[in-house]
Order: C-alpha cells, then sequence, then structure tokens
C-alpha cells in the first residue's frame, strides 16, 4: 500500500486561534461560574447591611404597630411560622413517612414508578395553587381564614418531598438487615420500625428537616389561607401571621419604616433556613449505618 | 533455530508467526532501521503508586511491536505515555525521555495536543462520536485542525476508510450515525478517525479485546497493512494475537520492561525466564 | 434492593416459628396504613385537579375557550380574559431561561471539566444555598436593590445601545417584564446548573479520550465530545428550569409591575398567571371573579405540568436517570 501524501500542516496562525480559543472559553466558563455564585452574596450582603440593626429585643417581643406608626415588631410572625410548620409537620412528617415505607418496602415496581412520578408530578405543582385549593377545602366552607388552612397547606407540600427522601434512605438499608430479622422470627412490621428506620433514621429527619426548611420560606400557599394576622392569635381557627407574609406586606407597602422590618424579618427567616440546612448537613456528615 | 525444552504449546504459536523471517536475525533495529520512539528511563508514578520503572525501548519505524504482559504489568500505562493521554489523569508524573524520530515529545515548547496529532491512538473500547455519522466521525479531526477543503476531506474520508478496511461496507451510508455499526465496524471506525490525520504512530490499547473472533481477525489483517504508511504499537493480552501481528515484541511484568525482541525469539527462546513462564501459559 | 421478594418467606417463616394467630394483623394494618400514605399522592392529584375544575367551571361556562385569547381584565364589567397573563408567564420564562441555562450549563462546565478539586464543593454548597433562598426574600431584594440598578443603569444602558430595538424602546420604570425575567433567572440557576452537572458527569470519559487522542485542545473536546453527547440531557435540564420558572409567584410579583398589558418592550411592566393570582386572589368580589382566578390557575398547572412531565419524561431515558430533585 502506497504512503499517503501528506496533510496539510495546521498552520502556526491557526493553532494559535485554537490555543486562544481554549483559554477564552476558560475565561468564559470561569465568569459564568462567578456572575452565579454573585447573587447568593449580594442578597446576603444587603439582608444584614438592611436588616441586622434593626434586630433589636423589641423587634423579637412586640407585635406590628398599627400602620403608619413606627416601631413595633414581628413577634407574632416568629411565633405563627413556628406553629404552621409544626401544623404542616403534624400533617407531613407521618404521611410521608409511611408512603415512603411503603416505597421501599411494599410496593411492586409499577406502582412504585407511577407513585413516584406523581410526587414528582406535584412537587411541581406552583405553590399558589396549592393555596387556592387548600382555600377552597378549608377556607371557603367554613368561611373563616386559618392557621389549620395555612399548616394545612403546608403539610399538604412536605408529603411528596418527604415520601421520595424517606425512600431514598430506606432502600439503602442493607437487605441483610431485613434477612437477619424475618430469621429470627419477628415480624414483619417490627423489622421495619425497629430495624429499618431506625437505621434509616438520620436520613429520614435529613429528608425531614429539608422540607421544612423547604416550606418555612413559602408565602404563595399561605395569602389565602392564613392570611396574615397583626395581632396574637388566640384561636387556631383565625387567620394568623407568618413572617414571609409580614415581609410580603411590608416590603410592598409605601412605609419606609415597614420596609426596614421587612428587611429585619428576611434576615431573621434566612437565619432560620440556613440554621436548619446547616444541621441537615452535620447530620448528613455522620456514618449512616452500623 | 534452537531446539525447545520448555513445555511451550507451541504448534499454536509457531502457526502464528508470520512465514517471512528476514529480519528475524536482528534483535534491535540495526542502524538501517529507522526508530521511531526512542524511549529511556520511563518511571512514571499515579500519584504515591509507582507504575512504570526505569522503561528503556526503542520501537522501529514502519513496524508492528507488541507489548505484552498480565493485567496490571503497565503495558497499558506505558502505551498511553506515548501520546502524553497519561496527563488527563490528574496526579501523575513521568520522569525520563521520549524522543518521537529524534524530537522530544515533552519538551517544554511543544503542545501535548501536536503529539497527539502525531501519535493516534485507538482504544480498548470503541468510542465513536454517537451524535455524528460515520463521515463526520471519520473527519473530526481532520475539521479541527481547520482543514475545510472539500475534495481533500472527502478523499481523505475514502482513503482513511479503505485503510481501515471500512470502505465497501460503509461507502453507501456515509451519513448514517457512526453507532448503528456493529461492534467490529464501530472499531474500524475509530482506527480510520485515527489515521485520518495521518499519524506517524498509531498507538492500539487492546483493540480487539471486546470483540469477536471474526472481527478481530478483520482488524489484525488491516493491522498487517498499516505498516507502509505508519508505525503502530500495539498492547495485548492475547499472546496469539502478538504472535500473528507483530515484528517486535515487548514484555512487561509490574512495571519493568522484561525483554524485549523479535517475536519469534520471545516466544520460541526467550532469553528471561520469566517471559518463559508467561508466553508458556503458566502464569497471566 | 427489594425486599418484596423476602415476601413469599415471609408466610413460611411465620407458620414455623410464630404459632400466634395474633401475629397476622398486625402486620397487615400496618401496610395498609403505608399503603393509604402512599396513596394520597393520587389523591392529592384528584384533589388539586378537581378543586381547580370545580372552581373554575363558571368561567369556562360563561367564556368558553375565549377566555385564552381574550385580552380583557376588567373586574368592575365583570369581563375577564386570560391572554395577558399567560403571555406575561411565557415571556418572563423564556427570558428567565435565555439568561439561566447557558449561565448554568456554562458553570455546570466549569464544574466538572475545568475547575480544580479544592474550589469545587464551595462553589456548589453556595449553588445550593442559592436555591434555599424563598422566592419572597428575592422579592424584597428585588425591589430594593435589583429595580433601581436596573432602573438607573442596565435599562438605560440597554437602551442607549439598543434602543433602535422594540424590545428596548418605551419609558423605564425599573419594575418591568425584564426584571421579571431576570429574578426568575436567578431563581432557577441552581436546578438548571446542578441537573446540567449530573448529565455532563455521566459523559464517559472514554468519549473525552477519543477526542483528546485527535489532538483536541480542552474546549474543543468539551465542545465535541461532552456538549453533543450530552446535548439531550441539556435540553431536559432547561425544560426541568422552564418548569419551575413557570411557577414562581412571590418574586415576579414583586418586580413585574403587575399591569396587565401586552407590549412589546421588555421594559414594560407585566403580569403573570401566578402573580395575578396571588395579587386579586382575596378581593375577587363576584363569583366570575373568582371563577375565572380558578381558571387562571387551572391553566397555570395544566401548563406546568405538561412542562414537568416533559422534562421528567426527556431525564429519565438518559443512563443514571438524573431526576432533577435538586431543592
Amino acid at each position: 500500500m502506497m504512503p499517503l501524501p501528506a496533510m496539510p500542516l495546521p498552520s502556526p496562525a491557526h493553532q494559535a486561534w485554537r490555543r486562544f480559543k481554549n483559554k477564552a472559553m476558560s475565561v468564559v466558563m470561569l465568569a459564568c461560574a462567578l456572575a452565579v455564585i454573585a447573587p447568593l452574596f449580594l442578597v446576603l450582603y444587603y439582608l444584614i447591611r438592611e436588616g441586622a440593626s434593626s434586630l433589636d429585643w423589641s423587634f423579637f417581643t412586640q407585635l406590628p404597630k398599627p400602620t403608619g406608626e413606627i416601631g413595633g415588631g414581628m413577634a407574632n410572625a416568629i411565633v405563627g411560622t413556628l406553629v404552621l410548620l409544626a401544623m404542616a409537620s403534624v400533617i407531613g412528617v407521618p404521611v410521608g413517612v409511611m408512603g415512603g415505607i411503603y416505597l421501599a418496602e411494599y410496593g411492586s415496581d409499577r406502582v412504585n414508578y407511577w407513585i413516584r412520578f406523581s410526587a414528582d408530578v406535584l412537587n411541581g405543582v406552583p405553590s399558589i395553587v396549592w393555596g387556592m385549593v387548600v382555600y377552597a377545602l378549608l377556607v371557603a366552607p367554613f368561611k373563616t381564614f386559618s392557621a389549620y388552612a395555612g399548616g394545612v397547606a403546608l403539610g399538604l407540600m412536605m408529603i411528596p418531598l418527604i415520601m421520595r427522601t424517606t425512600e431514598e434512605v430506606l432502600v439503602l438499608v442493607p437487605q441483610g438487615y431485613r434477612e437477619a430479622g424475618l430469621a429470627l422470627g419477628i415480624a414483619r412490621w417490627r423489622i421495619i420500625v425497629v430495624i429499618v428506620v431506625k437505621t434509616a433514621l438520620k436520613g429520614i429527619i435529613t429528608g425531614i428537616l429539608v422540607a421544612l426548611a423547604r416550606v418555612a420560606g413559602e408565602t404563595a400557599p399561605l395569602l389565602f389561607t392564613a392570611l396574615g394576622n397583626n395581632f396574637w392569635v388566640h384561636s387556631l381557627n383565625a387567620p394568623i401571621s407568618a413572617v414571609p407574609l409580614q415581609i410580603f406586606a411590608y416590603a410592598t407597602s409605601a412605609y419606609e419604616d415597614w420596609h426596614r422590618q421587612a428587611w429585619a424579618g428576611a434576615l431573621v427567616l434566612m437565619a432560620l433556613i440556613l440554621a436548619i440546612n446547616l444541621s441537615v448537613r452535620v447530620l448528613s456528615r455522620g456514618r449512616k449505618f452500623e | 533455530m534452537a531446539e525447545q525444552t520448555s513445555s511451550i504449546p507451541m504448534t499454536s504459536l509457531q502457526a502464528a508467526l508470520p512465514a517471512t523471517t528476514k529480519a528475524a536475525a536482528a534483535s534491535r533495529p540495526t542502524p538501517a532501521e529507522e526508530v521511531a520512539f526512542d524511549i529511556r528511563g520511563f518511571n512514571l508514578w499515579y500519584g504515591p503508586r509507582q507504575a512504570l520503572y526505569d522503561v528503556t525501548i526503542q520501537i522501529p519505524a514502519h513496524k508492528v511491536t507488541a507489548i505484552i504482559g498480565p493485567s496490571g504489568c503497565g503495558k497499558s500505562t506505558c502505551l498511553r505515555a506515548l501520546n502524553r493521554m497519561h496527563e488527563l489523569t490528574p496526579g501523575t508524573r513521568l520522569t525520563g525521555s521520549l524522543r518521537l524520530f529524534g524530537q522530544d515529545l515533552y519538551s517544554a515548547e511543544i503542545d501535548p495536543t501536536h503529539v497527539r496529532r502525531r501519535v493516534g491512538m485507538v482504544f480498548q473500547k470503541s468510542n465513536p462520536f454517537p451524535t455524528m455519522s460515520i463521515a463526520e466521525n471519520v473527519l473530526a479531526g481532520l475539521r479541527l485542525n481547520g482543514v475545510r477543503d472539500r475534495a481533500i476531506l472527502n478523499q481523505r474520508l475514502e482513503e482513511s476508510l479503505r485503510m481501515a478496511a471500512l470502505w465497501d461496507e460503509v461507502k453507501d451510508i456515509l451519513g448514517r450515525p457512526g453507532i448503528g455499526l456493529s461492534g467490529g465496524q464501530q472499531q474500524r471506525l475509530c482506527i480510520a478517525r485515527a489515521l485520518a490525520v495521518q499519524p506517524e504512530v498509531l498507538l492500539m490499547d487492546e483493540p480487539c479485546s471486546a470483540l469477536d473472533p471474526l472481527a478481530t481477525a478483520k482488524i489484525e489483517e488491516l493491522i498487517n497493512t498499516l505498516r507502509t504508511s505508519f508505525t503502530v504499537v500495539i498492547v495485548t493480552h492475547n499472546m496469539q494475537q502478538a504472535a500473528r501481528v507483530s515484528d517486535r515484541t515487548a514484555f512487561f511484568y509490574l512495571g519493568k520492561l522484561i525483554e524485549y525482541d523479535e517475536t519469534r525469539t520471545i516466544f520460541m527462546n526467550p532469553a528471561n525466564p520469566q517471559t518463559e513462564a508467561y508466553v508458556s501459559g503458566r502464569f497471566g | 434492593m427489594h425486599p418484596s421478594a423476602a415476601e413469599p418467606a415471609i408466610a413460611t417463616v411465620r407458620g414455623h416459628t410464630t404459632a400466634r394467630t395474633g401475629a397476622r394483623w398486625p402486620d397487615a394494618t400496618f401496610r395498609w396504613f403505608a399503603l393509604l400514605a402512599a396513596l394520597t399522592i393520587a389523591a392529592l392529584i384528584a384533589l388539586v385537579g378537581w378543586e381547580l375544575y370545580h372552581g373554575s367551571r363558571l368561567a369556562i361556562a360563561r367564556f368558553g375557550l375565549r377566555f385564552l385569547a381574550s385580552s380583557t381584565w376588567d373586574p368592575v364589567a365583570d369581563q375577564f380574559g386570560a391572554w395577558p397573563f399567560i403571555f406575561g408567564t411565557l415571556v418572563s420564562s423564556l427570558i428567565a431561561l435565555l439568561i439561566a441555562v447557558p449561565l448554568g450549563v456554562a458553570t455546570a462546565l466549569f464544574l466538572t471539566e475545568i475547575a480544580p478539586i479544592k474550589i469545587r464543593q464551595p462553589i456548589i454548597m453556595t449553588i445550593e444555598m442559592l436555591a434555599a433562598v424563598p422566592s419572597v426574600i428575592f422579592g424584597l431584594w428585588g425591589i430594593f436593590v435589583l429595580i433601581p440598578w436596573l432602573r438607573d443603569h442596565l435599562f438605560k444602558w440597554l437602551q442607549e445601545l439598543l434602543g433602535f430595538l422594540p424590545l428596548f424602546r418605551g419609558p423605564i420604570y425599573g419594575v418591568s417584564m425584564l426584571a421579571g425575567g431576570i429574578i426568575v433567572a436567578i431563581m432557577i440557576l441552581p436546578i438548571v446548573t446542578s441537573v446540567s452537572r449530573e448529565i455532563l458527569r455521566s459523559v464517559p470519559d472514554l468519549q473525552r479520550e477519543a477526542a483528546y487522542a485527535l489532538g483536541a485542545t480542552h474546549w474543543e473536546v468539551i465542545r465535541i465530545a461532552v456538549l453533543s453527547y450530552a446535548r439531550r440531557g441539556v435540553y431536559g435540564a432547561a425544560v426541568l428550569g422552564l418548569g419551575r420558572a413557570l411557577g414562581e409567584t412571590m418574586a415576579v410579583t414583586m418586580v413585574i409591575g403587575n399591569r396587565p398589558e401586552i407590549s412589546a418592550s421588555l421594559f414594560a411592566p407585566g403580569y403573570t398567571l401566578a402573580s395575578v393570582i396571588a395579587n386579586e386572589f382575596t378581593e375577587a368580589t363576584t363569583d366570575l371573579y373568582f371563577s375565572s382566578l380558578f381558571e387562571l390557575g387551572l391553566v397555570l398547572v395544566a401548563v406546568t405540568m405538561l412542562v414537568n412531565i416533559l422534562a421528567q419524561l426527556m431525564l429519565r431515558t438518559l443512563a443514571g436517570g438524573a431526576s432533577g430533585k435538586v431543592n
């Protein structure tokens, strides 16, 4: 076979162009990465700059003052958020965890596929729609906005999240544990609760915390369920305040003092969410299985 | 030829050796033979672990050189050092010198991309670009280097596919996706792709290990024809294959070059007892 | 990994070792509760569908399909049409995609191909933290930091440079469709980046090596071997980002201006489906008003669900199944 005629060698100019493109694209990619992380720092910076100075004792202990007056705090909103999160957990945690247990321990492949698929679809439902749905379910028939409705709205949002994370963690528990329990004659449900869930407990808790962090910041579902309240609540069957609601109301108002308080509230909310995320990170660092 | 006293199953190996033995007398390239790769003192580390120990070897031009040895002996590592592919793995370190036709490939002025254009590579598992057609796959390297002239591209396309013994099978379906071909055809496509940029050397890292005997035979056939235009270095764990296609064979063990000689000698009359043990199938 | 394969063993084990007849029903009850819990997912989907449909019935009966094309939104005259909100949702989401997808994919490439290992984790963590910031806080920051900057700097500058295009003409208020798009872009960046990262990581090294062996530079390797291979997955990531963008409510409401206008200018205020619901739901006076808002919700959910299902399908067909479930 004949040797080939020589290929036209790439010109040095072309080679230099290729090298330049290579370097240039690296710079572009770096710039994009910086552009992506910049907003977080910008937001945090302004939160601290605008909000930190307002975080005094009165902010945490006082109620909002009447419209236009300076001062007051978000005590009721902070308590309201905690109350709503507690109620949401009462709904979201048992249903989510039990559902996750079903998917991991009992379900067949086909049923599980559809349930998982539907859970992912539910996760994509805009949060404002949850507000509308729970309004129609719990507010309109009873003719009152309520903490119950708000808690239910947030709780329903938590269910698909917790179900998926629970399932993922349970599936990681080695089969051997279950088989050991079966071989000892322990009842199936006992094996699941005492052995499997206990082993995966850290992961399950992590999943719950992540869901909590997610719904703690939600405003839209509360707009027409909990509605918001400038006073202390004495009944869960009445409108209740929450930090995100207060932030929204204050930020969109015309009063500078309320703007200042909105920043403070946002800082508190962000701190809460970051605290939850931090504890998630700390929990995840330890080994999950013995 | 010396009498064999070892228990090597000679029939299969003997049958595999090429009939011509003109160059059989020389055990290293004669002055008349050109040296393609002049490797001196290769030491390579993957992080803290040393993979190559002081490898010195001269690979002749326009010949097929096989590198054999048991798993983990460093043969693939050594091959990848020849076109600086080991640099893609972070944490690798190489000392020693490598000259390609006299030129230092590791000198500071040389761009690794230049090295890889001159020294092509075919991998253990065929890897055509899935989003490209057969023609686009073959021409990928040329396009990278800025060749735009349609006439040259078409000519190179046909030449490379002919050299890879694939032209007749694909000449009517050049627009079809590269991954639509069978395993053996895909590997020949990868060979064509490597040949299209006209490397001086073609490195082959166990190119047939994922293929059936028929596809393997086709590729071995085409390796034989590549000698005139290229230098071939092939790593293989299949001793019969080495015996069939190569002129010279290097035996590696635990990162060291144990013996390097004419293929006939390695298989029929190895000087080193470890070589003999390996080629007679006592380990590996 | 499924323990259900062990199920047949249970009956035998129980029969052998526990003669207690009472041992069966706790298991059955437990399993039943678990099944019920899992089925709430289906119940929830049905609930959402039913409530939205039921709530929109009046408006559907009154307006029919005209609703989707009509631009009238007049609570006083009880005349409602969805088009301005559909337009606003689509345009702001499109802007968000145009900004977030290139940035996100480039960042994902940076993380998988270029960044030294030590700085990868911090950047990934930062992006995860960005995902944790609630919409209302972005909105707050949007009103008091982003909008003034846009109004006084970026928009002015854009109008100077590109004012000949109808996109950049007209009065600048700050609150605008473009502001809405920008803030949504910031919010969908984390998911687009993280899903893209998973996709890019799944590109086999063998593909990269093939390109390197031809003498390609690093960028050429990325272009030929990585991006082309990962094309479909990246589209899936983009569609997933779109699904998120469609549903964003609070931050958009706070920066988009909330006027049901259709304008060619990006500087004009806009209104999205989610925003109008958020703003006017508690002020709806008539049944038809209410029902129209529900119908807007129905449209929003229908479009969002379709887009999300499309994204799931696109991403699930890839090896490894990047599930796109980043927070």
